[in-house]
């Protein structure tokens, strides 16, 4: 069967109808052609998928897409409005925090999510939250720089 | 994954009524270990009845009988109730040790329970806790819930709704994680109640399940030392390419006296 979705993706308010064993994922890439977020593993381990549903990090690989209906779902294309770069987005620029890119914007919509419940999170703390983001490339030490980093420009943004 | 009919209950009795109906309806809570199962084509329901839209399934109350928590309230919303963890601290360790984070957003404790996967933490807690699991029809005691492997009492047309978590004087939650998965390998849940003493262990088994020699000896002594030389068999543990059954043996020792030492602590 078909479902209609309507939802708010990136701000906007759009809807489409959509097979009910379509994923989140799926939707967003095919349908909306927002091919940032990425299918790594496809089965909710790696964390290349990562958006947000009414604000809290997922991975839109384990959703359905007619889960989202009436949410509010935010995708690393919406990440920044204004053809800026966002902190995050800077700061895995500045620090080398990626080698092929694959693993990125899941990183960083995972690592906003953080930053929105904890903004000064300790080293650790970044470890442990991105548990369910694997990158195969370069290791991690450059990202969890990158996310200290974001989080000391965002505190001073906010100051 | 195959096709199915989407549909969004607007209450529990919706959901019942809709899930008795008959074909193969199952019933959609976080999703995080049903969606995973439907794309390997374990399960292939006529039907998904999502839950989310349920708010009598939500929320987290403190009463003289324990913690009330709804079936749909998310992993981190257990973790971050701050009454919560001033209460029953061992429950906002078991949630947030499950998954990463964005597990712990979508998946649920009803989900976890009725699922009753033999490496899920919640089972642990419930079972350790003495919880009871209460259903659209019936209340149930966390002994007679967890039946075997996947395995529940629940009945054709039962939904849980809330699980009711009794308030230990202390205890504690300790768990040797799957490096992949974060699943237990073994994962050992300790309370201490003016009645005595539980102890409930899970990924060891087939299904959660309490340790009555570890119960005994706790209820002489609640220490850690209490438990060194107590023999755990290894027969009919798992086995599998993640350990063997003689290593989760020596973990269910070592797991449920650092779990003694949390509650210690």
């Amino acid at each position: 069967m078909d479902v209609q979705v309507s939802f708010t993706l990136n701000g906007k308010t759009v809807s489409a109808a959509a097979s009910s064993a379509t994923l989140l994922v799926d939707l967003l890439r095919n349908r909306f052609g927002l091919t940032g977020t990425h299918v790594g593993c496809d089965t909710s381990q790696c964390g290349a998928c990562v958006v947000h549903v009414d604000g809290a990090s997922v991975k839109s690989c384990t959703m359905l897409a007619a889960q989202v209906d009436g949410c509010a779902v935010d995708t690393i294309e919406g990440l920044s409005g204004d053809g800026e770069l966002h902190p995050l987005q800077q700061a895995f620029h500045e620090h080398h925090a990626l080698q092929c890119g694959f693993c990125t914007p899941g990183m960083i919509m995972s690592a906003a999510d953080l930053l929105k419940r904890n903004p000064r999170p300790s080293e650790l703390e970044v470890r442990d939250w991105l548990e369910g983001n694997m990158c195969r490339c370069t290791g991690y030490h450059n990202i969890v720089k990158a996310v200290r980093a974001a989080a000391g420009a965002m505190g001073e943004e906010g100051s | 994954m195959r096709e199915f009919n989407y549909y969004r209950a607007g209450s529990v009795r919706d959901a019942a009524k809709r899930l008795a109906a008959g074909g193969n309806a199952m019933l959609l809570a976080g999703g995080m270990t049903l969606l995973p199962a439907l794309k390997m084509r374990f399960n292939q329901p006529s039907e998904l009845i999502d839950l989310a839209g349920i708010n009598e399934l939500k929320g987290i109350k403190l009463s003289r009988k324990g913690a009330h928590i709804g079936a749909a309230t998310t992993h981190v919303e257990v973790a971050g109730n701050v009454e919560l963890r001033a209460a029953v601290p061992v429950l906002s360790q078991v949630a947030e040790s499950i998954g990463d984070p964005q597990v712990r957003n979508r998946g649920t404790l009803g989900g976890s329970v009725a699922n009753n996967d033999p490496a899920a933490d919640y089972p642990a807690a419930a079972l350790g806790l003495g919880a009871t699991i209460i259903t659209n029809k019936r209340k149930i005691s966390a002994d007679n819930f967890f039946v075997g492997m996947f395995e529940t009492a629940l009945n054709a047309g039962e939904v849980v709704t809330e699980v009711l978590f009794p308030l230990p004087q202390r205890a504690g939650y300790a768990k040797f994680p799957n490096p992949a998965t974060r699943y237990a390998l073994v994962g050992v849940c300790v309370a201490q109640f003016k009645s005595g003493v539980r102890v409930a262990v899970t990924g060891a088994g087939s299904s959660v399940h309490r340790l009555e020699d570890f119960e005994e000896a706790l209820e002489r002594d609640f220490s850690p030392g209490a438990l060194e030389g107590i023999p755990v068999s290894a027969a009919n543990l798992n086995d599998d390419m993640h350990a063997s059954a003689e290593y989760r043996a020596q973990l269910v020792g070592v797991m449920a006296r650092r779990a003694v030492a949390m509650a210690l602590d």
